[in-house]
């Protein structure tokens, strides 16, 4: 357990760190979420009502844009190679490296979330109902992602293959992320249903992901 | 055969399906015929295959 | 000739030399006869001859989930016995299945305008052989992103089955969401719902798309092989001419052209 708490404990900092990662994620959640009214137009109503949707598609553009560090620098200065020899599970391991991300990248976008619900117009049930979404969902993003992160570590250009690969397997997360966030706001479904749903794909990809990613890792890295 | 109202939307159908199998087809062939091509001139260089056979038998 | 046999890639050339024709020839037949029955087939009561498009639509979508599964027993075949044909066989069945794949979405659309007055709609079936065709795509790119084949491989059998998961989400979407693609009315409980005048033109037709399935199939997989012994040749020959040349660097190894055979 010790190795595991000082595995996350790292990569937090290090995360965190000036060329980390972590905040400028929630700058490109920012860029994006800033440049969908110039796309849209300024119609405040349309706005409110695409506002979960716009939302969710930048969380889920910022967390693929972190995802490219999540294997690849310590890939680039061997500590990857010691992290998959060393005795603890790789499967822990890998999960403990998503756990970590998920705090310094995932929930950094959580909190931001309020501050842009002002830009999109979102009253406090809409920006509430998005912020549990995005706790319940980027975790399922995080892990799935990871598998991602994995197979394309070892690539040059990595970083675009892992957006391909990664992406048809977000689809359902954002399908039911926003879903959970349209039935608070408008109520003609139960929130229950849809965030089950989401909580659901959360937990499988905590399971899948890890088993996935060491499995990629130990085939691609020999 | 009286195809109907839509019948444009069924000849289409049935025509995308043969061009994809048949590009499919081309595309295999194409790529068969690329391969002993390589086969034949690797052979031709004086490469021999460890188990002392022609490169380009496929028996 | 046991499985074992089958396993070495001579071998495998010779049985696919033999029966290739065989096989394209029987799914030509097959197809020849689908086709017939398709055009002899009555008008439905509902959707008058646009019901034709149903016997190339559905065999279309069931290979698209079958090569998929095909390539995930392939997968396990890379990844847990390291049988060296798996390889082969999941490279060589990424693009037909992706072309299937394409297919069912194309006569798809092209039935539903007529059908549901839309070229497409975001219900569930819809949307996960979307993304089942994204994922062939990513697949695709995968194979060729890592130069050395049998890397690529172990990474594709790792994507392979985590992309199976899609299959029964397909398969059962009909079921669990009821929205606008109509539900199963072939392969379920209780036996087919459909008429016997569709239902054989559209039994022959998914066999002939199988039968053409396996040939193709088999056709790439002896390509793929190919290829890789143009590559193990190549490698052969670069290493002749680095060790023969003079300005060459002194290897240590000089007998790696031994080890470095082709199949």
């Amino acid at each position: 357990m010790n190795a595991l708490a000082a595995l996350i404990r790292r990569d937090i900092k290090i995360a965190l760190r000036v060329g980390g990662g972590a905040l400028i994620g929630v700058l490109f959640f920012l860029t994006v979420t800033v440049l969908m009214p110039f796309a849209v137009g300024p119609d405040l109503a349309l706005l409110s009502r695409l506002g979960p949707a716009i939302l969710w598609l930048g969380a889920l553009l910022a967390s693929l844009l972190t995802l490219d560090r999540l294997f690849t620098a310590d890939h680039e200065d061997g500590s990857l190679d010691l992290i998959v020899m060393s005795r603890t599970p790789l499967e822990l391991a890998c999960a403990a490296k998503a756990l970590a991300h998920w705090i310094a990248a995932g929930l950094p976008l959580i909190i931001a979330t309020p501050v842009l619900g002002l830009l999109l117009n979102l009253d406090g049930t809409a920006t509430l109902a998005v912020a549990a979404t995005l706790l319940a969902g980027t975790p399922a993003l995080t892990f799935t992602g990871m598998i991602g992160a994995a197979l394309a570590v070892t690539l040059h250009r990595g970083g675009l293959l892992l957006a391909v690969l990664v992406l048809p397997l977000s689809i359902p997360v954002l399908i039911f992320g926003v879903a959970a966030s349209q039935a608070a706001i408008s109520g003609s479904l139960p929130f229950g249903t849809p965030f089950s749903i989401l909580c659901a794909l959360s937990l499988a990809s905590l399971v899948i992901g890890p088993f996935a990613a060491a499995a990629s890792l130990r085939h691609g890295l020999d | 055969m009286s195809l109907g109202p839509y019948a444009s939307f069924i000849v289409t159908s049935y025509a995308l399906v043969a061009a994809v199998v048949l590009l499919l087809i081309v595309w295999i062939i194409a790529d068969y015929r690329r391969q002993q091509a390589h086969l034949k001139e690797i052979e031709a260089s004086g490469i021999t295959r460890r188990s002392g056979r022609s490169a380009v038998d496929i028996r | 000739m046991t499985l074992t046999d089958l396993a070495n890639p001579t071998k495998f050339l010779a049985l696919t030399a033999r029966i290739l024709p065989w096989l394209a020839g029987v799914t030509a037949i097959l197809l020849a006869i689908g086709l017939y029955q398709s055009a002899m087939a009555p008008d439905d009561y509902q959707q008058g001859a646009t019901v034709k498009i149903m016997f190339i639509h559905v065999p279309n979508a069931w290979l698209s989930m079958f090569v998929w599964g095909v390539m995930s027993v392939a997968a396990l075949g890379t990844l847990v016995w390291r049988h060296p044909l798996a390889d082969v066989a999941a490279k060589a069945a990424a693009p037909i299945g992706a072309a299937f794949t394409f297919l069912a979405l194309v006569t798809g659309s092209l039935w539903g305008r007529p059908m549901w007055g839309t070229y497409w709609e975001w219900d569930a079936r819809l949307t996960s052989v979307l993304i089942l065709f994204l994922m062939y795509l990513g697949l695709m790119a995968l194979w060729r992103a890592v130069e050395d084949p049998s890397r690529a491989a172990r990474a594709a059998a790792v994507l392979t089955l985590v992309g199976a998961i899609n299959i029964p989400i397909i398969k059962f979407s009909v079921d669990w969401w009821n929205t606008l693609h109509q539900p199963a009315s072939v392969l379920r409980m209780g036996g087919s719902t459909l008429d016997k005048a569709f239902l054989w033109p559209l039994l022959v037709m998914a066999i002939a798309f199988s039968l053409l399935f396996i040939t193709l199939h088999l056709a790439a997989m002896r390509n793929e092989i190919l290829r890789r012994r143009v590559r193990s040749l190549q490698m052969m020959q670069a290493n002749r001419v680095a060790f023969t040349s003079e300005v060459g660097t002194g290897s240590r190894d000089g007998n790696a052209s031994q080890e470095i055979g082709a199949a």
